[in-house]
């Protein structure tokens, strides 16, 4: 087992095996989330604070639970009702959540390199909850452990990863991931959101749906993020919902033990219908209760210490 | 240069096992219905290999399972955080006589995480604690095996290694010095 972090800020910096070691620090906890009693205590007397400066309820709650497994003390921050608000920096509402000594600061930022610049700066530990369209590591890794729990292995594995890549800090996170542990990743989307330039990432990059889709056995499919788009770059939820969207009709031509994924929250009759949502080949809330296991993996190893830890 | 002393070979340590497990069974040979839990990952063989001798004894079931206490250990924010095992229990824990097995009792903190571990399982009606090795001299904690093959004056820089057949090689305790 290898882990010698303090933070966890992106999936690009990390090796296969730290992948590996949260992947099965990961499978323990899921054992732990399904008895009686689902708290331990490893975490007792540290303080996690949620720092989430941009909306989000699935993974502020699903890191807050988390917390509370490992007996931590969890508060969240609002950013509407702070500061920052009224005018203070990051790096001041930082270092004043430090100043009450917290352990583990969880950052959600609509700007890219955010957790980074914070761990820069800070003694405790940063973990990054997203950050602009640059990376989510969790949803990553949460997506990866699920397939390599259905499908036995990542190695080897077509992912086909379905919408608004160009603005999505999960595909790029799970690029990362799957590339580092052997997965074939194919990027289908429409062309203004799917540039050519993700092949310098190794995938492939395909804008025709049944050619992108017919061999997968993992289909990621993505929320087109309104807030991030400009008009001109996305054509209409009609057009994209018949181009790009996963109905009945379509899951016909695919494999049929594909998994269909989906981070949420759901566009349902958008990027996927509603019987493919709740079919039997969905493993969307799957996703949602092994983000539990992997944020438990996360919050453990980085509390870990030795003085052979890397600065970030 | 670290020079190594065998202290038990592959006949003595099987001859050791069943030696315990004859000791454990003279106590326990009324109904009772006992649980054999190995500490991850130094205890699990001796389990197993208990509850085989224990059933043949008893004429009982005598199941073996594992329990993991990484996350109940008192170190965690001084360590690396050390790698999850699983745990099994092959029964309920309420009620029985549950004895923990460990290869080597060296501070006594690796049996309290496994004590305050099953606590989250429930309540059994005693616990006691069977090793391979004490370790004599060296605990930090008030506890003391019911059970050991074989009590040990050893130094703190010294280090006992257990090897089990079913992790490959042969049985065998090794003494290492530095």
């Amino acid at each position: 087992m290898i882990w010698n972090r303090r933070h966890l800020l992106d999936i690009e910096s990390l090796s296969v095996e730290e992948l590996l070691t949260v992947l099965d620090t990961a499978r323990g906890f899921k054992a732990v989330g399904n008895r009686a009693i689902k708290t331990v205590p490893a975490l007792r007397g540290k303080t996690v604070i949620n720092l989430f400066v941009e909306p989000s309820t699935r993974t502020r709650i699903s890191f807050e639970i988390a917390a509370q497994r490992l007996t931590a003390d969890v508060v969240n921050f609002n950013a509407d009702s702070s500061s920052l608000k009224k005018g203070e920096t990051l790096r001041d509402t930082a270092r004043n959540l430090e100043a009450m000594n917290a352990d583990i600061i969880i950052i959600r930022h609509s700007a890219a390199g955010a957790p980074h610049f914070l761990a820069r700066f800070l003694q405790c530990s940063v973990i990054n909850a997203g950050d602009g369209a640059h990376e989510h590591p969790t949803q990553a890794l949460l997506d990866v452990f699920t397939m390599r729990e259905k499908k036995g292995r990542i190695e080897g594995l077509k992912v086909t990863i379905v919408g608004d890549i160009l603005f999505s800090r999960v595909a790029r996170s799970n690029i990362w991931a799957l590339k580092k542990l052997g997965a074939k990743v194919t990027l289908c989307g429409p062309p203004t959101l799917v540039p050519r330039v993700f092949e310098q990432l190794g995938c492939r990059v395909c804008s025709d749906v049944h050619e992108a889709l017919h061999d997968a056995d993992v289909v990621n499919l993505l929320r087109i993020q309104h807030e991030r788009q400009r008009p001109s770059m996305f054509p209409g939820v009609g057009e994209y919902r018949a181009q790009f969207g996963l109905d009945k009709a379509r899951m016909a031509g695919l494999k049929p033990d594909v998994l269909i994924m989906h981070p949420g929250p759901i566009n349902r009759g958008v990027e996927i219908d509603a019987d493919t949502a709740d079919g039997d080949r969905s493993v969307i809330l799957e996703q949602v209760t092994n983000g539990l296991a992997v944020r438990m993996a996360v919050l453990y190893l980085v509390t870990g210490n030795d003085p052979g830890f890397v600065k970030n | 240069m670290t020079s190594r002393l065998v202290l038990m070979n592959a006949a003595s340590l099987r001859l050791a096992v069943g030696r315990m497990a004859h000791e454990i069974a003279e106590h326990h040979s009324g109904s009772s219905r006992i649980i054999l839990l190995g500490v991850q990952t130094g205890g699990i063989h001796l389990a197993t290999r208990l509850s085989v001798e224990l059933e043949s004894l008893l004429s009982l079931p005598v199941p073996a399972g594992q329990i993991d206490v990484s996350l109940h250990r008192d170190d965690l924010s001084q360590r690396p955080a050390p790698t999850l095992h699983p745990t099994n229990l092959p029964g309920d824990l309420n009620g029985a006589i549950v004895i923990l097995t460990d290869d080597v009792l060296f501070s006594g903190r690796t049996i309290r995480a496994a004590l305050d571990a099953m606590n989250d399982y429930g309540r059994p009606e005693a616990v006691q604690l069977a090793v391979l090795i004490d370790r004599k001299g060296h605990r930090q904690l008030p506890i003391q095996p019911d059970y050991a093959a074989r009590r040990l004056d050893t130094r703190p820089t010294q280090r006992v290694d257990v090897r089990w057949v079913e992790d490959g090689g042969d049985d065998c305790v090794y003494l290492e010095k530095p």
